[in-house]
Formats: structure tokens, sequence, C-alpha cells
């Protein structure tokens, strides 16, 4: 019989909780009765493969999408795609989506009085490579401001959607920058316990990257859960 | 160990520009083979108010209880056609709407069949990590017996399973409450 190698369970600390009263959205958002425990079966260690999926080479570069180049400070963004065992998760679909240099979203429903970048429109993706790489080129995000309380900012971030191998690996997250000194203040950065679960979601400023007279490089790897020990008799 | 999953952080209110790229909310083609079904319902939250910046990301098998994914090994026809993903938004009304086949039966951990099932994750802004769910169908006698049916307490299991609309065949109403007494059931299954 086929086994079911289930997916590892995060530390809880080293996630958020649904209500964190705080960030003023969770409160009528989240669940109020407890979750229910759910054993991975095949439905849940599988999940949609992007590998074949052909990608236009622009989508990585979020500087080459348009006529002109967007205004901003060039980087480039890289890191690897790995599982809590570090093993790489290869060909697997990452997203991301992000403010321009004013910190303006090109989006029907962001109100922030910025500019918005006639050639920027903040959304790109990839596939990692055969060792769990992958590169964005893209400009630094600003700051912006939302409604969550009175002088509220967004540090600086960079949106991340990952696939991994399966439906149990799926995550998204937030990329923020080292020395934004916003980030003791984001409800949003700060609703996960564990501090360096949250240092984790800061990227580092590289050199290796740095390409001379042209962007400053950050690495952001990526860690999504890993395999169980134990296979399941299915 | 000796790493950590990295940490959840929520889907704004912008995600539709990155997410948005790929909307898939109609996973059916010509050559798919299986019973058509367009599923549609509500987002609301905690005050009954609709939420129109949510999207659910499904997963399902083929009409033949087989995944589009190298780890299911049974001996089942891949459908070419059918990839099984879907992503669907909520639109200003908070209501969404997809068309897909229904899945045939998969394995569970007992050697036994579920349900036909659909897999569901709720991304929205104000989720600092996605909802997982399920969508079961109705007038299913598998559903009596399906061990993830059988967790949930039997007056909260009507929330994953879908309705049917009077009067109107090859349609069904699935809706997403996010909290309160009516709220749907949802997974705990690890991120
Ligand atoms: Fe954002």
């Amino acid at each position: 019989m086929a086994k079911t190698v289930t997916y590892r369970r995060p530390n809880p600390d080293t996630q958020p909780p649904y209500l964190h009263p705080a960030y003023v959205s969770s409160l009528k958002r989240a669940p109020s009765k407890s979750l229910v425990y759910l054993p991975h079966t095949l439905s849940e260690v599988t999940g949609p493969t992007f590998a074949n999926e052909p990608m236009d080479v622009k989508a990585c570069d979020l500087t080459r999408q348009h006529s002109g180049e967007p205004l901003g400070e060039r980087i480039i963004v890289s890191g690897r795609v790995l599982d809590e065992e570090g093993r790489p998760l290869r060909h697997s679909l990452i997203e991301v989506w992000q403010a321009n240099a004013a910190g303006r979203y090109l989006h029907k429903r962001d109100q922030h009085d910025a500019p918005l970048d006639p050639n920027f429109t903040g959304c790109g993706h990839t596939l990692t490579d055969a060792e769990g790489r992958y590169r964005f080129v893209t400009i630094r995000p600003g700051a912006y401001p939302w409604g969550n309380h009175h002088n509220a900012w967004r540090p600086a971030h960079i949106h991340f959607s990952l696939f991994g191998a399966a439906f149990a690996s799926r995550l998204v997250t937030q990329m923020y920058f080292p020395g934004d000194p916003l980030l003791p203040f984001d409800p949003i950065f700060n609703c996960t316990a564990d501090e360096s679960a949250r240092k984790r979601l800061i990227s580092l400023f590289d050199w290796e990257t740095t390409i001379p007279s042209q962007a400053l490089g950050f690495k952001f790897d990526i860690v999504l859960a890993g395999r169980d020990a134990t296979p399941m008799e299915t | 160990m000796s790493r950590q999953a990295t940490t959840s952080q929520t889907v704004g209110p912008f995600f539709s520009i990155g997410m948005g790229t790929a909307i898939h909310d109609n996973l059916v083609s010509a050559g798919t083979s299986g019973e058509r079904v367009t599923i549609e319902g509500h987002l609301l939250d905690g005050d009954g108010i609709s939420v129109p910046d949510a999207i659910l990301e499904i997963w399902q098998a083929n009409s033949h209880g087989k995944y589009a994914h190298p780890e299911d090994q049974q001996d089942k026809p891949v459908d070419p056609s059918f990839s099984g993903y879907g992503r669907i938004p909520t639109d200003d009304q908070g209501k969404f709407r997809f068309t897909t086949i229904k899945p045939g039966p998969v394995p569970d951990l007992d050697g036994k069949f579920q349900a036909p099932h659909i897999v569901a994750s709720v991304f929205a802004r104000g989720l600092l990590r996605r909802l997982v769910t399920r969508i079961y169908f109705p007038d299913e006698p598998a559903n009596a017996t399906d061990f993830v049916l059988n967790l949930v307490e039997a007056s909260r299991r009507e929330t994953l399973i879908a309705k049917k609309i009077a009067g109107v065949s090859g349609k069904l109403e699935w809706n997403v409450i996010l909290q309160g007494p009516n709220e749907t059931v949802f997974f705990d299954c690890g991120l």
C-alpha cells in the first residue's frame, strides 16, 4: 500500500495567531472557534505544480515590464527556498507583489496620496531552479500609511507567495528590509511571538549579489514545512 | 530539524496585483471527464459583512479520484485536461464562483476512501495566515462515513457541504463565514 508522508506542524510560537487585536482587520475575520486538527491525507500532501508552466523572463525583472525604467533604488532580491531539512524546493512557483518607490500600489483600492509610476506594475513571478534558488530584479518599495491606528505606517516590504510541493506547504509571507525604523511599530510584522522567527522575515544586505554601479543585493531565504520521518499507512 | 518554516504574513489588501494575474475560476475544458459543477457563494466576516478582498484557492482530484501530482501513486487514469487547481477572488460584493468537476474518491489513512471533496485555502486582508477548509457534495452517501467529516461535531458539518439550489442543476452554493455562530469549519493543516 502507498504511504502518506505527512508534513511537519510548525512550532506554534513561530507562526501568527489568527486573532491579533493590534491588527484591527483581524478582529472580525479571525475564526472564533477552535480549528479542527486535520491529519494529512493524499489531498494535503499533493498540490498544484507549475514546473511546466511557461515563464516570461520579464516576470522576474520588475524593472523591465514597461517601456521606461521605474523610479527608485534598483535592488536584486534573491535567495533559496528550502524545506526544514534544508532540501531545496525545485522548480517551485514564487509570486511577488509590492508598492512602488513612493509607497503606492497599482491597485484600485489604494487611496494613498502618492504618485503611481507608469513604468512600474509591482508584480512578478518565477520558478526556483534545481537548487531552489530564485532571483528578482525590482526597486525598493516605499513605506506607506494605513488606517490601522493613528499615524500607522507599514515598513517597506515585498509580499511573497509560495507553493512548495504540496497543499500542506503553501505559504504567503512578507519580506522586510534591514534597519527599517518602522519594524518595531508594525502590528503585522510583530504578530508572531518568536523573535527569531520575526527576524527571519528581514532580508540581509548582500555584497555578493550587489552589482557595481547598478543595484544593491538583498538575500531572503524561505523555509517551507518539511516532511515527517514516519510515513502513515494508506 | 535544522530550520523552522518561515512565518506567515497576511496577503494584505492589495494581493490582487500579485496573485490576481493567475485567476483560474474555470478548471474545466471540453475534454475534461466528469460531472460539471459550478460552485458559488458569499464570503462574510463576523458582522455578516461581505469580504471583497479575499481569494480562495482550491485543489482537487480528477473525476477518477486521481491527483495531478507525482505523489499520487494510485493506478487510476490521469486527465491531461484537468490540473485540479483553482484560484478565485471574491468580487466587490464578497461573492465568488468557479466551475469544476465533481472529484472522484481518494484514499484516507486506513485504506478506505474519503467522500468526494475539494480542499480550499482562504486568504484575505485581516488573515495573518490562510484558513483551510473543505467542500463536500450534497446527496453523497459517502459523507456519512468520511473520516474528516466525522472529526467535526455533527452540528457544524453542514458548513462543509455545498447545498443544491432549488430548480437549478449543475450549480451548488457554498458560503464561507469567517467568524460567529455559523462559522465555517476551518482545519489545522499545519501552515
Ligand atoms: Fe503591502
